[in-house]
């Protein structure tokens, strides 16, 4: 009989919930067996089974937990950030400041508190690294505290076990450690908490043979060493956008991803929004860009080159640009992607240097981590000495390494030969279940820290909520292990700063502000190094189909795997969600067989074929996704996928593990990968939430429509109307409607949206959006009440790329209206098209009428009215819509209507002043590109852009009179350069 | 026709023709022969047959007419009352009174009402319905809505004598002649 | 009883082929000659009093039982997950139930139509089949009913779109082309449903008198109320149901009109368009007949009604279907002009991808179904063989289906922002609620043939000789 493996026990366990599969599972006896093989020493306790009693304990505690935890708030004293807690007013939300990290690296932001109950995150705009924008990972973090399927208890084998259990357990081996020295390992993720280093320097001062190994899937290796060979030493760049005039990007992804891109989105628009007779001039940009980035959807320039070319590239620019920085010495910025290798870097650098941007538009500091490493070769090490069987005990903070290392690491056989592991994670993952004692791991806005910002500046996280699920937080872990037992989070941050001379003022302050003000780490003189000669040109070899890998624009290293709204956000440039695709040029299609009109035939219903990708002997089955304006020969997927364990969104079927193809030296993938087409299968249908118009330029009506205005800024000069008038009268038959009062309306600069779908999930959070599930999305009917449609305008090779929010236009002469027979929508006396979802009848007309097409319909009963842990999530001033019914956007009239009752609480004029309320999406949106007011207050911001040149009304012919308007997109191309080839 | 006649035994005497040419004429020559109480029952509508058994106008028509008018009043009216009066809102910018939305509503009350007013006003004129009829009691009727075609004069009929009335039937050469009781 | 069934299935009558003239010379009547009062009454009522049915209808009956099972079952299904069973989506909100709604109110039109509009127009040939086409209409329209009770998200709510008195005070909002639809709908059923048994009235008499068992002449007298032929009772009833017959003509004429409004009214391309009353009243006519023929020539061979409804009927028929179908496809055409004449980017971009759109099958079936099948109709030897009309009408049935889907999810599947397109599949639970309703119009249809008269007695007695002779005297 074929020997099964734990796997597939992890499979067998799926959908019946942990601890009932765990229940049966013990009774196997092929389960015994292959327990037997992977922890000879544990063989014992699991043929017991699980224990009943505890079984029941702990379902009932985790509901418990969910619907009443939920409702303390942590012991220890937290401060607001308007008002203190003890003037809580019921119904009133309260708002703390405190700060989420990725990679390490934090962004400050505020979270909105319902009744001790966090329910919505926003930017906090004191925040250096937030300037109060937020991204979708940031806005979907609230998910990610309630998830259910979050680890709840610590597990030992899998078993229910508890924290003191596992602290005991540890005692032998600290104190085996302590003798011998060597053979106790660490393994962390990028940490920029002082508080933490300082933790762990305490802990490998108490173990002198101990060792701390870092590693993080999706790492800034590429920069940390290009800046080490480029200034001698590890460095951290701070770029300021707001002073280049020309940034050049080498395939990076500055807008997007990575530390501080809410800043430096914010920063670079801020020289892109042209308002008439105000702007002077406005920056360029070129971008070489080897995937589908958003910022080269933004790009003034933009050119799709192959991975390999951009070291050539960074070392002899063409001529055109070189001019262009040249006449902006100490004025540009030239940029590298994370993903180019350090040599690009340093390059880069040296570039900059000669162009004198360096300590103008660059600011060196010292690096934010505590204690930067090449985190690729941390991780080799510690592989390398776990098989020469140098480590006895490895404990984990965080991380998932034997989903996401490497593969030629193998590092879950390694994992396996370390006598003692443990991991404090927040999900019971792949690694999890390969370990001894399992810690489920605080979410940020459960547990006391401290991290710092992309310019190093310090926030004090502070808990929102008590945990929900009885989590650790690593200080707890690092505090038990080097003797502090009962040193809770809280004492350990604040004696560290307290002893740094911190006092209950400042600490106060700190807490409030959300940062601690000058903390950014100061500029720092740095002498560039010779110029390393240049390599053997292109890495690995240009030739052949090249494979390169990123993290996913959504769940990035496939941490976010288990979250819903993530998953169901369709990617920034693809728009395809539940999964990820090997993006391809459409010429690299045709060579490879999966020609135009095969396409087009499958396109229509958003299906495609797959195509098995062969790398250095390794096969993944992945689906093919023609992008335009991809570079050819080029492969590009997305990390994050195919996760066998660690819940219930991220484990049925949702996407392919790109890991097993992504080798130690190859992180970003490399030439010679092989593609056949997978034959004799049917359509593969892909869950794009847009895809018609971009495969076929007669069908991509954008520009006959008016559905976007575009020009370059120099045309701008000469016409600002962009060639377009509004030649559009409102004749009508009847009186227009007046609104004396309020009349709240919306404008979106179109110039300067990156598609970075904050608002997307901004909005889900703030209405309590349900998500529909891969198969629903694909029979189109996402849910989303905003959504960002993108055009493409010329050659499919290299076409430009317009982004464009469409929310409800809340039109005047709204279609949706004379159509609905119950009344079910109606407008409000303030121009609010209201829908009445208990009036509702669900015939669907509206939509039907809806020439924007913004109503979203529950064909089921989408919304998950059973889950305990969610019920706490949702925002109590929003209704949760029922099956059949018809919902969208309401300009978050809950805001509205709170603002107009404060106004009215002032007593005298009850007007709302403008900037006293806004929506979801453009609080979020960290360019600004969404702007809310009240049209009738003449000095508001709304108003003054409705008086713009460039704006414009979508679909204005049809007299809907929409309030949701658009300012047209200005490029700022070099007259020198021809084209974009 | 004569009040306060008392009448026993029969309801009246019918004739039966064997079609409706001799129907028709039998009518007439009854009404000739000047009597009032007649009526007379075929298959199928015989032209000039109502005249001939001294039916002239029916007020049908006035009826039906009326009961379009109020339908159509009142259909507007509800319309009118519904988004003017009860729950005025600002539906698309329309103006709260939007009369052209209503025309098809007030329409179709219209069609509605007086289409009801035809039907039972036709019943109501016509006493129908009527379980129990006099006419019933002949054997033979059931041809009535067969072939067969029959005239009656009542008993009431200020003319009517059993006898002579009888003898007269006989000159219309009916197939026969038989008296219809009560 | 059984002996007159006899009589009917041995009598052989001279045809017009046997004589020596040929057929076409020959205008054939109404009424095959040699009937009598007697003959016609005996031999239409012994189909509703006889015992046994033919096996013809026992099958049909079966199986439209069946398809009924089919109906409630996708019904249940419906009520319990919702429309989601069905391939709606955004961008299209309405698919095979709005469009199969249209559809079955189509067809619902020739009832009234023939016996209104024929009766006003003096048209006498329509007695044979006005009282099965009336039959046909209300059943239609009651497999229409359907959808529009079901297609809401939350059926049970539906009676929000009935003005009623609430606490609330809150009405329907009239400005609707659906509540346009719920008056015009609710109305049609009613009226026709009061005209086909005013109809009936003297009909149920005749069997009331020919029933020969208990349990008939009681529900046969219920439902006659006492009618006993009075001369006077003919004269107002003949009044009543003239007018009755004025007022269907325009009735008739404004359901469709208003059905077309729920499309008209709106602003899609495709949709928004001046002269859809008209096409589709048009459309609405051409499925009627299409639709009658497609019963009325199975049925007249079943039941050996061939001496009612003559082959002069069908030709008429056929006639109608192609002076109607001629208009529908006018309609086409016109369609195409507007879109190539209103310079409008969105109109020709909608026929674009009518004609070269992924849909393009459909709109190239439609134009064989309803443009081209209905032309043999200018031909006699066509118009006057029942295969051929059967076979055109089952095109014309065809063709109407695929017309509303074309006008429906064609239209919305790709509208104004080219963001927002997106494709349309009827699911199998589409399907099954289709076949269903198709069931059902079936189920009602065999009822009714075997209950009631298929044919109006009372009105063919009329087109007898001998019932003409008098009239001609009458009117000296």
């Amino acid at each position: 009989m074929k020997e099964l493996t734990l796997n597939d026990f992890r499979k067998r366990a799926e959908g019946g919930g942990l601890y009932r599969s765990l229940d049966e599972l013990a009774r196997d006896d092929d389960f015994i067996a292959a327990v037997e093989r992977e922890f000879p020493q544990q063989a014992l306790p699991l043929e017991r089974g699980v224990d009943r009693r505890d079984f029941v304990k702990l379902m009932s505690s985790s509901l418990a937990l969910a619907g009443l935890a939920a409702c303390n708030r942590p012991a220890e004293k937290i401060v607001p950030y308007v008002s203190q807690p003890e003037s809580l007013i019921p119904g009133r939300p309260l708002y703390f400041a405190t700060a989420l990290a990725l990679g390490g690296v934090g962004a400050g932001v505020l979270v909105e508190s319902h009744m001790g109950r966090p329910t919505k995150i926003e930017g906090n705009p004191d925040h250096p690294s937030s300037l109060g924008g937020s991204d979708a990972m940031m806005q979907a973090a609230i998910l990610g505290l309630y998830d259910p399927d979050r680890a709840q208890v610590v597990r030992h084998l899998g078993e229910i076990a508890t924290w003191s259990a596992f602290l005991a357990a540890l005692q032998p081996v600290l104190k085996d450690a302590k003798s011998n020295g060597a053979g106790l390992r660490l393994l962390t993720q990028t940490i920029t908490s002082p508080t933490l280093g300082a933790q762990i320097q305490q802990l490998l001062a108490a173990y002198p043979g101990m060792e701390w190994h870092q590693w993080e899937a999706v790492s800034r290796d590429n920069v940390r060493e290009g800046l080490r060979m480029a200034f001698g030493g590890y460095t951290n760049a701070v770029y300021h956008f707001d002073k280049a005039n020309v940034v050049v990007s080498l395939d990076s992804d500055f807008l997007a991803a990575g530390p501080g891109h809410l800043r430096y989105a914010r920063d670079f628009t801020s020289r892109r929004k042209v308002r008439h007779g105000q702007t002077a001039s406005m920056n360029r940009l070129y971008s070489f860009d080897c995937g589908a980035s958003s910022t080269g959807s933004l790009a003034d320039h933009r050119w799709p080159v192959r991975p390999s070319e951009i070291e050539g590239l960074a070392r002899a620019l063409p001529a055109a640009i070189m001019k262009d920085l040249e006449a902006n010495r100490g004025a540009s910025i030239v940029i590298a992607g994370d993903d180019q290798p350090p040599i690009v870097h340093t390059v880069v650098m040296a570039l900059n240097q000669a162009l004198g941007n360096i300590g103008s538009t660059i600011t060196i500091t010292d690096p934010v981590e505590v204690a930067p490493v090449n985190q690729l070769e941390s991780l080799r090490q510690l592989v390398t000495d776990i098989n020469a069987g140098a480590v006895k005990a490895l404990v984990m903070l965080g991380g998932n390494p034997v989903y996401d290392a490497p593969a030629d690491f193998n590092f879950h056989h390694a994992l396996t030969k370390v006598p003692f592991r443990a991991q404090l994670s927040p999900y019971y993952d792949e690694t999890s279940m390969l370990v001894h004692w399992h810690v489920p791991e605080v979410h940020a806005l459960e547990g006391w820290s401290d991290v710092r910002g992309h310019d190093g500046t310090i926030s004090i996280v502070q808990p929102l909520i008590a945990p929900l699920y009885n989590g650790r937080s690593p200080h707890e872990v690092v505090g038990a292990m080097i003797g502090g037992l009962d040193q809770s989070p809280y004492d350990s941050v604040r004696a560290y700063w307290f002893a740094k001379g911190a006092n209950e003022q400042s600490w106060r302050k700190w807490l409030h502000d959300g940062q601690i003000a000058g903390s950014a780490l100061p500029a720092r003189q740095v002498a560039i190094a010779p110029l390393p000669p240049a390599g053997e040109g292109p890495r690995s070899g240009g030739e052949g189909l090249q494979l390169h890998i990123r993290p996913d624009p959504n769940i990035h290293d496939g941490r976010f795997a288990n979250n819903g709204w993530l998953q169901e956000l369709p990617k920034p440039q693809t728009k395809i969600c539940w999964e990820n695709v090997a993006l391809i040029s459409p010429k690299t299609a045709n060579d490879i067989g999966y020609d135009d009109e095969k396409r087009s035939a499958l396109v229509n219903e958003r299906s495609t074929v797959r195509a098995d990708v062969t790398y250095r002997g390794r096969k993944v089955r992945l689906p093919l996704w023609v992008m335009p304006g991809h570079p050819d020969g080029v492969l590009t997927v997305y990390l994050g996928y195919g996760r066998t364990y660690g819940g219930k969104v991220a484990t049925p079927e949702v996407g392919v593990n790109i890991y097993p193809v992504r080798f130690s030296d190859a992180m970003s993938g490399g030439a010679g990968a092989e593609i056949a087409l997978v034959g004799g299968e049917d359509a593969y249908p892909v869950a794009c939430t847009q895809e018609h118009q971009s495969i076929n330029p007669k069908d991509m009506y954008g520009q006959e429509r008016e559905i976007i205005r575009a020009g370059t800024f120099a045309e701008y000069q000469r016409d600002p109307h962009l060639g377009h008038k509004e030649h559009h009268g409102d004749e009508s038959m009847y009186p227009p409607h007046v609104y004396k009062n309020h009349a709240w309306a919306m404008v979106i600069d179109t110039s300067v949206c990156t598609g970075c779908n904050g608002c997307v999930i901004a909005c889900q959070a703030e209405n309590n959006i349900a998500i529909v599930g891969k198969t629903e999305v694909h029979r189109e009917r996402e849910l989303h009440w905003l959504r960002i449609d993108r055009y493409f305008r010329g050659e499919p090779s290299n076409p430009e790329v317009f982004h464009q929010p469409v929310p409800c236009m809340q039109c005047e002469n709204a279609p949706c209206e004379p159509v609905c027979p119950v009344e079910a929508t109606s407008h409000s006396d303030d121009g609010l098209n209201d829908m009445t979802y208990n009036r509702c009848v669900g015939t669907r007309y509206c939509s039907n009428n809806c020439p924007y097409k913004v109503r979203r319909f529950n064909f089921f009963h989408y919304a998950d009215y059973d889950t305990p842990a969610l019920k706490p999530m949702r925002n109590p001033d929003v209704t949760i819509r029922t099956r059949g019914v018809m919902e969208k956007c309401t300009y978050c009239v809950q805001r509205v209507n709170e603002a107009k009752i404060e106004a009215e609480k002032r007593g005298g004029n009850q007007r709302v002043r403008d900037g006293e309320v806004t929506t979801a999406c453009a609080q979020a949106c960290p360019t600004e590109a969404i702007v809310f007011g009240d049209m009738n207050d003449k000095t508001s911001r709304v108003a003054a852009l409705k008086g713009e040149p460039a704006h414009y009304a979508l679909l204005a012919e049809l007299n809907t009179r929409p309030r949701t308007t658009y300012l047209g997109t200005i490029r700022n191309p070099n007259p020198e350069i021809k084209g974009t080839s | 026709m004569a009040v306060g006649k008392i009448i026993t035994g029969t309801y009246g005497l019918i004739a039966e023709f064997t079609n409706p040419q001799e129907l028709l004429d039998a009518a007439h020559a009854t009404r000739e022969a000047g009597y009032t109480d007649t009526d007379a029952f075929s298959p199928f509508p015989i032209h000039g047959l109502h005249e001939a058994v001294g039916m002239h106008a029916t007020k049908l028509p006035l009826i039906v007419f009326v009961g379009g008018i109020i339908g159509g009043i009142g259909g507007y009216v509800m319309c009118w009352y519904a988004n003017v009066i009860a729950y005025p809102l600002n539906i698309g910018g329309k103006p709260y009174n939007s009369w052209p939305a209503w025309i098809p509503i007030t329409f179709e009350c219209a069609i509605l009402v007086a289409a009801f007013a035809a039907v039972f006003g036709m019943l109501a004129l016509n006493g129908l319905p009527m379980p129990y009829h006099p006419v019933f009691n002949l054997k033979r009727f059931d041809q009535a809505s067969r072939d067969k075609f029959f005239l009656v004069i009542q008993s009431r009929d200020p003319k009517f004598e059993l006898d002579r009335t009888w003898e007269f039937l006989e000159t219309l050469h009916p197939r026969e002649v038989t008296d219809v009781p009560w | 009883m059984a002996e007159v069934e006899d009589k009917l299935v041995h009598e052989v009558r001279p045809t017009t082929q046997e004589m020596r003239i040929p057929a076409r010379f020959i205008p054939s009547p109404t009424v095959e000659p040699g009937h009598t009062f007697a003959s016609v009454t005996d031999h239409i009522s012994s189909i509703v009093l006889r015992k046994r049915m033919p096996l013809l209808w026992t099958i049909t009956f079966a199986v439209s039982a069946m398809l009924v099972m089919v109906l409630t079952g996708t019904i249940g299904w419906l009520l319990l997950k919702g429309v989601g069973i069905w391939g709606i989506n955004h961008p299209v909100g309405w698919g095979f139930d709005i469009l199969n709604f249209v559809w079955w109110i189509g067809i619902g039109h020739a009832g009234t139509l023939i016996s209104a509009i024929l009766l006003l127009l003096r048209q006498e040939w329509r007695t044979s089949i006005n009282r099965f086409a009336e039959a046909m209409t209300l059943f239609a329209v009651a497999s229409a009913g359907l959808y529009p009770a079901l297609h809401t998200g939350r059926p049970w709510y539906d009676f929000w779109l009935f003005p009623y008195p609430n606490t609330m005070s809150l009405w329907p909002q009239f400005r609707s082309p659906l509540m346009w639809d719920v008056f015009a709908v609710s109305t049609y059923a009613t009226v026709s449903m009061m005209f086909w048994y005013v109809g009936l009235i003297p009909d149920l008499a005749t069997l009331r008198d020919r029933a020969n068992n208990k349990l008939a002449q009681l529900v046969y007298g219920a439902l006659s109320m006492g009618w006993r032929g009075s001369a006077k009772h003919w004269y107002r009833y003949e009044t009543a149901y003239l007018l009755l017959a004025g007022l269907s003509t325009p009735l008739v004429l404004s359901v469709h009109t208003i059905v077309s409004f729920d499309f008209a009214v709106s602003q899609l391309p495709g949709w928004h368009s001046t002269f859809f009353p008209p096409y589709f009243v048009a459309g609405a006519v051409y499925a009627g007949f299409a639709m009658v023929l497609t019963l009325a020539i199975p049925a007249r061979k079943i039941f050996k009604l061939q001496d009612f409804i003559t082959m002069k009927h069908l030709e008429n028929m056929g006639k109608v279907m192609l002076a109607t179908g001629m208009i529908v496809f006018y309609a086409y055409l016109m369609e195409a002009f507007f879109a190539y004449y209103s310079g409008n980017s969105l109109e020709k971009y909608m026929y674009l991808n009518r004609i070269n759109g992924p849909y393009r099958a459909m709109f190239y079936a439609l134009i064989i179904c309803n443009g081209l099948a209905p032309q043999l109709m200018w031909v006699k030897r066509f118009r006057t063989s029942p295969v051929m009309l059967f076979i055109t009408a089952m095109f014309v049935n065809v063709g109407m289906w695929l017309e509303r889907f074309v006008i429906i999810p064609t239209s919305l599947h790709r509208d104004f922002l080219p963001s927002s397109w997106g494709m349309y599949h009827g699911t199998k639970w589409d399907w099954s609620m289709y076949v269903g309703s198709i069931g059902l119009f079936l189920f009602l249809l065999c009822l009714f043939i075997r209950y009631l008269p298929m044919i109006s007695i009372f009105e063919m007695r009329t087109l007898l000789p001998e019932a003409q002779s008098h009239a001609a005297e009458a009117h000296e």
